[in-house]
């Protein structure tokens, strides 16, 4: 059995979404949802987590933070991308200080569509995210670098 | 020699499931009492072996070597205690632990860190007073400091200290930082210092600073438990009822500036712990 399957810790970061997304994200945490029945804790801690969730999409000036974000957090970790921004850019695409979707800047493991995205999908998204987070632990056991 | 022997083999190897399975009650109750669900009962087992199982983040060469020190000293206190040596030797042993978890925080030089280890010694200086006087108050009563001793004593020692039974109690929120005194770090979602002391520990390290937490609540609320030895089965109640009011308190509580923190703190300490041993020493002339 593996452990990271039944505690996985997540930070939420606002690329530049328009706070739809977020507040959704933020509805999983309440006792309507209850996400922590899944034994999943809002750290705030790159350090701490293994699931970073990004809503909206990525621009010019926070590209870095997200790196350093990612950079910060401990293997095994995945990048869940929630909403429509965060997976194509969405209505803020063709914006000047727009680069798109999280994966310009850094790897996405799961996308989680919706504009805003539902808090049930948001945490089917966070399941579905285990099973990426044991296969990643167990190819870190065999010794292969995972991304 | 063997009793002191099995009784710390004892607490070294149980004091973590017990104190394990009491963090995952005391998430449970919470999330009861904020209507919802909440994880598991094991859920801190399932953390701590996670955490196992993740990189080694070390910011420096100091920083595991003062965690380890950490660990070993809670270990060292904690032992003292159930194998019933001297308590004070027991608090010092603690105040050393504490020392060492936020030497570990300021050795990474990161902001949060930082301010969540000056937040630890601020908890400390308001705490560590009133947990002194409950020495000298179970020393004036039974007139031994060796825990052994007080433990076998006939006497109701609640009878004896009830004010300092309370400034214990009230300190132990600081002790566990438990809201409104969660100043230096916090169990909850979402602090102003991200995770204050412990904001740097990843991995491994901070699964040791969880089982640490495990051991420094077995042993606090064993000093709780003191004041009821007279009677184990309402000394065990009373560590469960007020361990309750922990969460309560935590649960209905905001966090407070570290003024009012440390003004409290010690406005207890002088009044009600000071007072109780005021009367003992000019009233009851113990």
């Amino acid at each position: 059995m593996s452990f990271i399957k039944k505690s996985p810790w997540m930070f939420h970061y606002d690329g530049s979404s328009c706070n739809g997304c977020d507040i959704e994200v933020l509805a999983c945490l309440m006792p309507m949802y209850d996400i922590e029945r899944f034994g999943v804790i809002n750290t705030g801690n790159p350090k701490h987590s293994d699931i970073l969730l990004i809503t909206g999409s990525i621009n010019r000036q926070n590209e870095d933070v997200v790196k350093t974000l990612y950079g910060q957090m401990g293997n095994p970790k995945v990048v869940i991308a929630i909403g429509t921004c965060a997976a194509s850019g969405g209505i803020f695409a063709e914006c000047y200080n727009i680069l798109g979707g999280v994966n310009t800047t850094i790897p996405v493991d799961l996308y989680v569509p919706g504009c805003a995205a539902r808090p049930e999908a948001i945490i089917d998204g966070v399941i579905q995210a285990l099973d990426i987070l044991e296969e990643k632990q167990k190819q870190r056991k065999k010794g292969k670098v995972t991304k | 020699m063997n009793t002191v022997f099995y009784t710390t083999i004892g607490y070294i190897l149980l004091a973590p499931f017990v104190g394990g399975l009491l963090m995952g009650l005391d998430r449970i109750v919470t999330a009861r009492m904020q209507s919802r669900v909440g994880p598991p009962v094991l859920q801190p087992f399932y953390d701590v072996f996670k955490l196992f199982g993740k990189d080694k983040l070390t910011v420096n060469q100091f920083h595991n070597y003062y965690l380890v020190c950490f660990f070993i000293f809670i270990l060292v206190s904690g032992s003292m205690f159930f194998a019933g040596n001297d308590l004070l030797m027991v608090i010092f042993a603690f105040i050393v632990a504490d020392v060492l978890l936020i030497l570990a925080a300021y050795s990474t030089n990161s902001p949060y860190s930082s301010i969540g280890a000056e937040r630890e010694l601020l908890q400390m200086l308001s705490a560590e007073p009133m947990i002194l006087l409950s020495a000298v108050g179970l020393y004036m009563v039974t007139g031994s400091f060796k825990v052994s001793a007080i433990v076998s004593c006939e006497k109701p020692l609640i009878v004896y200290l009830p004010g300092v039974f309370l400034g214990l109690t009230y300190v132990l929120t600081i002790k566990l930082r438990k809201s409104p005194f969660d100043l230096s770090t916090s169990h909850h979602a979402h602090q102003e210092l991200v995770k204050g002391i412990t904001t740097e520990f990843a991995g491994p390290a901070l699964a040791v600073i969880e089982i640490v937490h495990w051991y420094e609540t077995i042993l606090l609320l064993g000093m709780i438990y003191l004041f009821f030895a007279f009677n184990p089965v309402l000394g065990v109640v009373v560590v469960v009822f007020v361990y309750f009011l922990e969460v309560l308190v935590d649960n209905t509580n905001a966090r407070i500036k570290w003024e009012l923190m440390l003004k409290s703190a010690w406005m207890v300490t002088i009044i009600v712990g000071g007072g109780n041993l005021f009367v003992l020493y000019y009233v009851l002339r113990l």
